[in-house]
């Protein structure tokens, strides 16, 4: 009775989430409720999660609950732990979870909802969450190595150069793309300025504070730094008030770029404890308790989705981004459906606390489909505005045009009416000049999230809500940043240790300048590049991001394929080589047409041909020839980069095909590197279910 | 419900640290206690966990 109780409930799930899926992709109405989503989101996760993560589990994978983990059989206090699972799935889940998966979606929402959540959500439960349960389970066996060392002994060292080649990309790529989203959410805004600059030295006060003043009383610390953050986002409304204040926090992009610049050095360079630990303590309350309160005001009021299930610029004439829906919104949106950084965390600190390999499955897999689910709501909040509206703040001026009438002229002649004063009093109400142009996502999710909390709790307090929402995603993507700068600098060191030992000595103070100089050098040019670039550099930069993390995400799946096979599984392997080999087609179809198409928005050869030509015949304005030979040089650049992706994602799939071919001709491959069993202490505690 | 809330709030301290040095102590009496040497300081104890937790890769895009 209670097993046939059991199978009804999931029938009923499954009823309703093919209901829900069903809905949502045949919806051709004004507007759709945004419940819907919630509930296909909710359906399909549940559902991958007790069939599909649990039959991987149990048959791929064949966890072991009697198996003692890295975290028992190494136990040492600090990173070696055995933890309850709910901690370990809260650490990992604030490990996995940035800004990517709220940018992607906003910027493949111009393709419609249909498109983006589809993929999220199939995406997720076939590839990233299968992929982060593999990895994590993989490293688990092998006393919690890193993803570049499982490559390098399972498959060889080609594989674990390149991942750690891989990973150094798409840092520099990633922090590049992000801080060009920040500095285009605070361009000419003073308010944001003003509060997205705050949060520095509240950081390091709550930094000298936990180090010094109370040593260790974290939380008492950080509930400080999170009710500072709130009074500097509302003291930013008086500096955006007064004359003189708000003259000191109104700068243009480029300035921003710099002080980015300047902050990721210093963040690169200062000690730890002094910036980067406590801004990650705030970043992550700030994280948690806003997509919180997401979840419960998008589930309590049901906001309409205005945007249509598909738009015409499935044909890639898109104003964000140029190309077509296939492959480009496979790339645009990587956090959220796969994500190759994850394979990072889940080979790293997560496979040490683990109590029991049974968690496995909730963690891995679970915290993907969480992760998943920000995606959507992301989603949610970037269509719940006016189409119109969502396009004129995304899209760059040199698409839509400088002047305010020629951009809403635009944006109406596509289909998606919205006026000058619509515009205009959309930004008073923001508590900001212009809404026009802040193409990268954060600004429309703000927007989005402003208007449905706004609802919730009263349209007085738009503007706050506004600027928090830009202080929530400014905050943590400078955590991105400056962690991922210090990562690089750690990783570029080691680099160089090879060519000079000398190099490799973290602390020692030239090394350290050097590094964290070349590392900043690296993503500040792009960041560079994107401000100047009157096309908005997003457009650029996204695609390279997506290609790069998707690139990291194949050689995870390289890696669980391998391990597959010589595990003599090779029934199974679909498992993870069918997302791969998805993963393979998009990549190199995305990277092909970045290549080649002679679309002047797609393809980086062909827009450096047309912008050499135009220059050649005189035919920019002033100002557009004066930067016309960096973003040429630029464009040439962008192109060797996407060689480089797809040379690295290719060389590492022919050689776990190699290892693959050798294993099952019976020829010598490296061994596996699994720990050999031993029992749990743990297991004569509990009695299995 | 209180116990709910205890158990709800002993979570958030350990995710976020702030019991790590009643931890190591426990951890302390129970495997170094017979070693001779005093158990770390607070103030010394976090500085050590700080700088540890803080190398390598714990964020992501």
């Amino acid at each position: 009775m209670n097993t046939l109780l059991k199978n009804a409930i999931w029938i009923l799930v499954a009823i309703l989430g093919a209901a829900a899926v069903g809905g949502i992709a045949i919806n051709r109405g004004e507007s759709i409720n945004s419940l819907w989503f919630v509930v296909a989101a909710l359906c399909v996760y549940s559902l991958a999660y007790r069939f599909y993560a649990a039959w991987i589990a149990a048959t791929v994978l064949t966890v072991d609950a009697t198996r003692a983990t890295p975290a028992e059989r190494l136990e040492n206090g600090h990173d070696f732990a055995p933890t309850n699972r709910w901690i370990v799935f809260g650490h990992h889940f604030a490990a996995i979870a940035g800004p990517g998966p709220l940018v992607g979606p906003t910027l493949a929402a111009q393709f419609g909802y249909l498109p983006g959540t589809l993929w999220i959500l199939i995406g997720s439960v076939l590839g990233g969450c299968v992929q982060d349960m593999s990895i994590l389970f993989f490293s688990t066996r092998r006393n919690g190595r890193s993803i570049g060392q499982m490559a390098r002994d399972e498959l060889g060292p080609l594989g674990g150069t390149a991942a750690l080649i891989g990973t150094f990309a798409i840092m520099i790529i990633l922090i590049a793309v992000l801080s060009l989203i920040v500095v285009n959410a605070m361009k000419h805004s003073p308010w944001a300025t003003f509060t997205v600059s705050a949060t520095i030295p509240i950081a390091m006060f709550i930094g000298i504070y936990m180090r010094y003043l109370r040593p260790g009383q974290v939380m008492e610390a950080s509930a400080i730094g999170v009710a500072l953050l709130l009074l500097f986002v509302v003291a930013g409304g008086w500096v955006d008030h007064n004359e003189m204040l708000r003259g000191w926090f109104d700068h243009d992009g480029l300035t921003l770029a710099w002080g980015i610049m300047l902050y990721g050095l210093a963040a690169a360079i200062l000690p730890v404890w002094l910036l980067l630990a406590p801004r990650d303590y705030l970043s992550t309350y700030m994280k948690l308790g806003t997509i919180t309160l997401l979840a419960v005001a998008i589930v309590i009021l049901q906001p309409s989705v205005k945007m249509p299930a598909v738009t015409q610029f499935i044909d890639g004439t898109g104003p964000i981004f140029g190309g077509k829906l296939f492959p480009f919104v496979f790339i645009t949106i990587a956090c959220g459906a796969i994500s190759g950084f994850h394979a990072l965390i889940a080979s790293g600190t997560t496979p040490k606390l683990l109590a029991n390999e049974r968690d496995i499955r909730m963690i891995g897999y679970g915290g993907m489909a969480l992760e998943s689910m920000v995606a959507i709501m992301a989603m949610v909040a970037a269509t719940v505005l006016d189409p119109g509206v969502f396009f004129a703040i995304n899209s760059p001026a040199g698409i839509v045009g400088k002047e305010a009438v020629d951009a809403v002229a635009k944006i109406s002649g596509w289909g998606f009416p919205v006026t000058v004063e619509q515009m205009r009093l959309l930004a008073e109400q923001m508590g900001e000049t212009t809404l026009f142009a802040r193409t990268g996502g954060a600004p429309s999710l703000a927007v989005g999230m402003a208007s449905i909390f706004g609802s919730a709790f009263g349209n007085s307090l738009l503007a706050l809500w506004y600027h928090f929402a830009i202080m929530f995603e400014a905050i943590f993507i400078l955590t991105t940043l400056d962690a991922g700068t210090r990562v690089g600098r750690f990783m570029l060191q080691d680099m160089l240790g090879n060519i000079w030992p000398k190099m490799a000595e973290t602390s020692w103070l030239p090394s350290m300048l050097l590094s964290s100089c070349l590392v900043v050098a690296g993503w500040g040019y792009f960041l560079y590049i994107g401000v100047i670039d009157p096309n908005g550099g997003v457009n650029i930069l996204w695609p390279l991001f997506g290609m790069a993390n998707q690139m990291l995400a194949a050689i995870a799946l390289c890696v669980g394929t391998g391990i597959l096979v010589k595990s003599d599984k090779i029934r199974y392997v679909g498992v993870t080589a069918l997302p791969l080999l998805w993963l393979i087609i998009v990549t190199t179809t995305a990277a092909w047409q970045k290549l080649t198409s002679s679309d002047l928005r797609i393809g980086f050869m062909a827009a450096a041909e047309d912008l050499q030509a135009k220059l050649a015949s005189g035919a920019l304005p002033a100002e557009k020839a004066a930067v016309a030979p960096q973003l040429i040089f630029n464009l040439h650049l962008d192109a060797l980069l996407t060689l480089f992706f797809i040379g690295i994602l290719w060389l590492i799939v022919f050689d776990m095909l190699r290892v693959c071919v050798r294993y099952l001709n019976g020829q010598p491959v490296l061994p596996l590197t699994e720990t050999p069993h031993s029992p749990s202490r743990f297991v004569e505690d509990w009695v299995r279910d | 419900m209180l116990a709910k809330l205890t158990t709800l709030w002993q979570g958030l301290r350990q995710l976020s640290g702030d019991d790590a040095y009643e931890r190591y102590l426990h951890h302390y009496a129970q495997h170094h206690a017979d070693s001779g040497e005093a158990p770390l300081t607070k103030a010394a104890f976090f500085k050590q966990w700080q700088d540890k937790k803080w190398q390598g890769i714990n964020r992501c895009c």
